[in-house]
Parts: C-alpha cells; sequence; structure tokens
C-alpha cells in the first residue's frame, strides 16, 4: 500500500487505531525520561530552580510554532488539491495549537515575574507570540462562523497562510528588536549555548511533547472524520423520501 | 542535589507544572469525550438506517441528496 492510500479517510481511521497504541507507549516513556533528566538537571548560576520552567515552557515554544507550520501545510493541500483529510487535520490542530500557545504564554509569565519582576511587557516575542495565540482563536471561530465546511476550510486555509508571516516574525523578534526575552540558545548558528546537563533533558522534553501532539492530532483528526460523517449521514436522513412532508403533517 | 529543593521561587514552578498538566488532561478529555460522543451519534444513525453508499451492502436504496450537501466527507 502506497503512503498516499493513506490519505482516504476511511483508510486513515484504521491506521490511527494501528499506530496511535504505540505513540502513546512512546510519549510515556519519553516524559519519563525526560522528566527525570528535568528533575536532575542543575540549578542555573544566575536563575536558580526556575531554570526548571525551561523543560516545558520551550517545548510548549516550539510547539505553538510547528503545529501552526503544519496547519499551513495542510492549507496548502485544501487549496491548492482540494482533499477533505488536509482541512481534517488543519481543523484538529488548531485547538492543539492555541493549548500549547497558552501554556507557553503562561509559564513564560511565570517564569518572567522571578526572572524580571513582571508577569508580562509589550516585549516582540511575547506581544507576536500573544498574536499566535490570537490568531488560532480567530481561525477556531472562523470554522464555527461558516456552516459550509468547504467554504469554511477556503476562507480558514487563506487565513491561515496569511498568517504564516507571523512565524518568522516569533523566531526572529530576538534578533530584529532589542527585547527583554533572552536570544535563542539552542538552535544557532554557532551550536547550542546550553550545559549538556540541561540541553539533554530540554531536548528529550521537547521530543516528548512533540509526540504528545502527534498522538492527540491523530485522535482529534478521526474525531474530525467521524463528525463530518455524522453530518453526512444527517443530510442524507433529512433527504430522505417523506422525511418533509411527515415534519410538516 | 536535592531534586525537592525548589528554592524561593517553587511556586512559579509548581505553578507552571500544574498548568501544562491541566491543559493536557483537558484536551485528553475533551478529544476522548468528542469521540465518544462522535460515534454515539454515528450508531444512533446508523440503527435507524441511515448509512454511507459506501457502507450499504443490501439492495436497500438508500436517501439521494445533492452532491453539494456531501461535502468534506469521502
Amino acid at each position: 500500500m502506497a503512503l498516499v492510500d493513506f490519505a482516504n479517510p476511511t483508510r486513515f481511521v484504521a491506521l490511527t487505531a494501528r499506530v496511535t497504541p504505540w505513540l502513546i507507549a512512546l510519549t510515556i516513556a519519553l516524559f519519563a525520561v525526560g522528566l527525570y533528566g528535568t528533575a536532575l538537571a542543575p540549578d542555573d548560576y544566575q536563575q536558580g530552580a526556575t531554570v526548571k520552567i525551561m523543560f516545558i515552557h520551550v517545548p510548549c515554544a516550539w510547539l505553538s510554532m510547528f503545529v501552526y507550520a503544519t496547519m499551513a501545510i495542510s492549507s496548502l493541500g485544501t487549496l491548492v488539491w482540494r482533499h477533505p483529510l488536509a482541512d481534517v487535520a488543519a481543523r484538529a490542530g488548531a485547538p492543539l495549537g492555541a493549548a500549547f500557545t497558552f501554556v507557553c504564554l503562561a509559564t513564560g509569565s511565570l517564569w518572567g515575574k522571578p526572572m524580571w519582576g513582571t508577569y508580562w511587557v509589550w516585549d516582540a516575542r511575547l506581544t507576536s507570540e500573544l498574536v499566535l495565540l490570537i490568531m488560532y482563536l480567530g481561525l477556531i471561530a472562523l470554522w464555527q462562523t461558516i456552516e459550509d465546511p468547504l467554504k469554511a476550510a477556503r476562507a480558514v486555509a487563506v487565513l491561515t497562510l496569511v498568517g504564516v508571516i507571523n512565524l518568522p516574525i516569533i523566531k526572529f523578534s530576538v534578533d530584529w528588536w532589542n527585547t527583554l526575552h533572552q536570544p535563542a540558545a539552542v538552535f544557532r548558528m554557532d551550536g547550542p549555548t546550553i550545559d549538556p546537563s540541561m540541553l539533554w533533558p530540554l531536548l528529550v522534553m521537547a521530543l516528548a511533547a512533540t509526540c504528545l501532539f502527534l498522538t492527540l492530532h491523530l485522535l482529534a483528526m478521526r474525531n474530525e472524520i467521524l463528525r463530518r460523517r455524522v453530518r453526512t449521514l444527517r443530510l442524507m436522513e433529512a433527504a430522505r423520501p417523506g422525511v418533509g412532508s411527515e415534519r410538516s403533517a | 542535589m536535592n531534586v525537592l529543593d525548589l528554592g524561593a521561587h517553587a511556586g512559579f514552578i509548581i505553578a507552571s507544572y500544574a498548568i501544562f498538566v491541566l491543559v493536557v488532561a483537558g484536551l485528553i478529555a475533551w478529544i476522548w469525550l468528542d469521540g465518544i460522543a462522535q460515534r454515539r451519534a454515528l450508531a444512533a444513525l446508523e440503527a435507524r438506517g441511515i448509512r454511507r453508499r459506501s457502507d450499504v451492502t443490501t439492495s436497500e436504496p438508500v436517501a439521494k441528496i445533492e452532491p453539494g450537501d456531501v461535502r468534506g466527507v469521502r
């Protein structure tokens, strides 16, 4: 069976049932290793134990952008190939992306108070991340507003692609502007500046969070496919001969 | 090194992890409950004899609808 065959929603649902248990096991194992490494990681010489917030804040920040990037690729699938599974993937990803962005902002705020002396500043990185959360919520609202799934899919896909401009702004905001937020410490041209004792738990936690997203995304996509089948069957039921006359009688 | 010694800012650290756990638990609960609701709705429709054309194996005709009414599902 070719990979493209899994683009069929029925086959995709069957694939989800087979893959999900393995993904759940992998996610739990990675979180166990990551949290063990987090507990053993030394305190930062400046920040003390608050550096432990990094092990959930940074993976959520990465995921907030990764999820949006996957939604943008799915939007291309919706607009170019008009494949229903592309819209299903985007729609199922939006609440997850919003949740990870919220956790990123909330944990960043809790990290900022003891380190910066404030929960919030209108800093370029913080503001662009907040814009990302608002975009996620706007896309979810747009899906809810338009009843026809096809029209909603196109409108949301266009808006999603327009919003991609925010991703490089988030990533490079700490380089382009003077910000209170620290610059990149992992993905740098000259290599990571984090000590290996903190780097490996961070990377494992990021991998665990990514597996968590993949697991939840597959399950949310399966639910979305079922939701659309329910809608189709309800329309079929309403279109049955005699249904209208029975209701009007 | 005492892993339980979170220093003077323990409240901020614990609150951060609590938010992560609560949000993830909320996502899991939402997806789980949504899955149950969709499967129940699908089963109820099928029990009333409403099935997709691809699922119909009997000679019983299915309701005819316009192509535009089934968009978004294959």
